[in-house]
């Protein structure tokens, strides 16, 4: 087990011009011992290059791993002593299950009771001990994705488990329970896991820690709340949560927010950091949009374009000015027609304020100037 | 009672002609003759199994068949682990691959009796490379002369001619891989032979037994580079099985025993690759039952 620390870039070009060069852009990031990372994103983004960057499949073409503050980056895999769980579950087809687990351990010259010991314990924690003399071949691919799992866990030294989409190919009922298994895994074993999926639920509910990339950077680090409530870049914004967060284009004028043709007053502290800003774009949770009286201080007028039953909320999709807004409502409030003229409050403590770096600049319940960088 | 829809036969009937004419009469043919005694379109004696007999107590075609027998599992010994070897040593991509494709697939784009001819030069002590070679360094080399030169010889011609392919059947199974085997085992801590012996050569079962049946079939048919190399000899020291027939049948006008001596040939082929294929088929799979009874 270690801390993991990264200092890097990477391009698979070898001579990289622009940004749009890199897998990875600069970035910095400290995984602590024994903590449950996500990195989350959507294809491309770069996260399963940072993912074998860290492993040592791939070198990074700028700057330095450090596992517990030793420079590893020449390192191999082997010698890094990392276990990886990829994207398709990969089994020796000859082997049986069980000398499919103690593979591993058998290239490290383990004694033979020592393997036979540990074998057991983890097939037992995986619930394979039924099927340890079965050929490995035939298995379902659930199945076969724990022997790929217990491969990387069975070594006891192991410095972190890291996992590459590891539930693409498994049926959603069994999603569920591999991925409660892991769970369960970090929480005995203690050992440092990340966990690169496009999935944010899966992200969300396995690590404590979920990193949020795009386009080969790292944009947030944060636990869920944290993406939720305060999402540093636009972009975090968007992509956490169901639907993601409705933005509208701002600019303060003469002492209060303009947009979409209404006005309305903030808090003075607030007020002075948009101010500086001029334009920038106010972001509000579709569950953090309200209902409100015509006509009433603050609210924005909208014309509803759609309502949709999601079984446990509302879903309504309205027009204010250029710009569509999703609301979340409760099965409880009467939901209204399509055509009909709503007015929705959309300034509160939960409102994000981005500058035109995309970058969160304030919050609705404080000003977040200092903390607001990715 | 299901109706009986009797007109699905005129479906079928396209393929029955077909058939009949490329496969089942020519070999009704070959089975006529075996049969019978025919003197002259005129004159013909049945005479039942006898040809049969006579052939299989052949000693001239016992010693053919032994011989064929080495030849083709020499053949298989030597091309099958060479082309395997060959295939993990070619680049995977870039134009070196490419220029590598096309340089080892050139002995497959050369006529039969021209890799003959080509070998007969080549193993000429006066004006050959591989035979003068032989000569500067002191080996008596004589294909022509010696059984034992001429048998291996033919050996070399046909690994030269046909290990590209057994090659190029594994290249094309070791692309097919996924990056993520090998990764897995660079994590897993395996080394070269690991990966060699637990990874590609269980991905490579498939294309293997296509390999091996097709290099068994062909080589146990081997005619025209022995027949253009050699001509059999010396002695009969290089007659296969297919040259001993043709000399029956052509040289001597023997249409009975050829005709016995063909259907015997045929099955003795037919039985050959299916115990091949069944092994091979096993090889891959056997412990699973074994482990079933555990």
């Amino acid at each position: 087990m270690a801390r993991i620390d990264l200092d890097l870039a990477h391009s698979y070009l070898s001579d990289p011009k622009q940004d749009s060069d890199y897998a990875l852009l600069p970035l910095q990031m400290s995984f602590a011992d024994g903590g449950a990372y996500a990195l989350l994103g959507p294809s491309g983004c770069g996260k399963t290059t940072l993912l074998n960057i860290i492993s040592g499949l791939v070198r990074p073409s700028h700057g330095a791993v450090r596992f517990d503050g030793a420079d590893v980056t020449a390192r191999s895999p082997q010698q890094r002593n990392i276990a990886q769980v990829f994207q398709f579950p990969v089994v020796y087809d000859t082997m049986t299950v069980a000398d499919n687990l103690a593979f591993p351990l058998r290239n490290r010259g383990v004694p033979p009771e020592r393997i036979k010991t540990r074998v057991g314990r983890i097939a037992e924690m995986l619930e394979l001990s039924g099927q340890l003399n079965q050929r490995a071949a035939h298995l379902a691919a659930d199945a076969k994705q724990k022997i790929s799992l217990g491969r990387g866990l069975v070594r006891e030294d192991v410095s972190a488990v890291l996992f590459d989409e590891p539930l693409t190919v498994i049926d959603p009922h069994l999603k569920w329970q591999l991925r409660r298994k892991l769970k369960q895994i970090h929480h005995e074993l203690k050992l440092t896991l990340i966990y690169v999926t496009h999935d944010q639920v899966e992200a969300l509910t396995f690590a404590e820690q979920v990193v949020v990339m795009t386009r080969g950077r790292a944009v947030q680090i944060g636990t869920a709340a944290e993406l939720f409530e305060r999402p540093h870049h636009m972009f975090v914004g968007h992509f956490i949560g169901s639907p993601g967060m409705n933005f509208l284009p701002a600019r303060w004028w003469d002492g209060v927010v303009e947009t979409a043709g209404h006005t309305l007053r903030v808090a003075p502290a607030l007020g002075e950091v948009l101010r500086a800003a001029g334009e920038f774009t106010l972001g509000v949770r579709p569950e953090y949009v309200r209902l409100a009286d015509a006509s009433a201080e603050g609210a924005l007028m909208a014309e509803v374009t759609q309502v949709q039953d999601i079984g446990t909320y509302w879903l309504l999709t309205a027009r204010v000015g250029e710009t569509l807004l999703r609301v979340r409502l409760s099965p409880a409030s009467a939901a209204p027609q399509v055509g009909a003229k709503v007015w929705l409050e959309v300034l509160g403590p939960h409102t994000c304020c981005y500058d035109r770096d995309q970058q969160l600049i304030a919050t609705g319940s404080e000003s977040a100037a200092g903390g607001a960088s990715g | 009672m299901k109706p009986i829809n009797q007109k699905a036969w005129w479906l079928v009937l396209p393929v029955f002609i077909c058939v009949a004419f490329s496969a089942v009469l020519p070999l009704m043919t070959v089975v006529n003759y075996s049969v019978q005694d025919i003197i002259s379109p005129d004159r013909r004696v049945f005479v039942g199994t006898e040809w049969f007999a006579a052939v299989m107590r052949d000693e001239e075609l016992h010693s053919a068949l032994w011989r064929q027998l080495s030849f083709s599992l020499a053949v298989l010994a030597v091309e099958i682990p060479l082309g395997i070897a060959l295939a993990l040593s070619m680049p995977a991509r870039g134009w070196q691959a490419s220029l590598v494709l096309v340089l080892v697939a050139l002995s497959l784009l050369i006529p039969w009796n021209v890799v003959g001819t080509i070998w007969q030069i080549y193993g000429r002590a006066d004006i050959g490379l591989l035979g003068a070679a032989l000569a500067w360094l002191g080996v008596d080399y004589s294909y022509t002369g010696d059984a034992t030169h001429a048998w291996i010889t033919v050996l070399a011609m046909d690994v030269w001619h046909w290990t590209p392919l057994v090659a190029l059947l594994c290249y094309a199974g070791l692309r097919s891989i996924p990056d993520a085997y090998y990764q897995a085992a660079r994590i897993d801590g395996a080394r070269r032979f690991a990966v060699f012996r637990y990874i590609q050569l269980p991905k490579l079962r498939g294309v293997l037994m296509i390999a091996v049946l097709l290099r068994f079939m062909d080589s146990f048919m081997i005619y025209t580079e022995p027949f253009v190399l050699t001509g059999g000899g010396p002695g009969n020291a290089t007659t296969f099985l297919s040259q001993y027939l043709t000399q029956k049948a052509v040289g001597q006008f023997d249409l009975g025993p050829a005709a016995a001596f063909s259907l015997i040939y045929f099955l003795i082929i037919l039985l050959l690759c299916f115990i091949l294929y069944n092994w091979m088929q096993r090889v891959g799979t056997a412990d699973r039952e074994g482990a079933g009874h555990e």
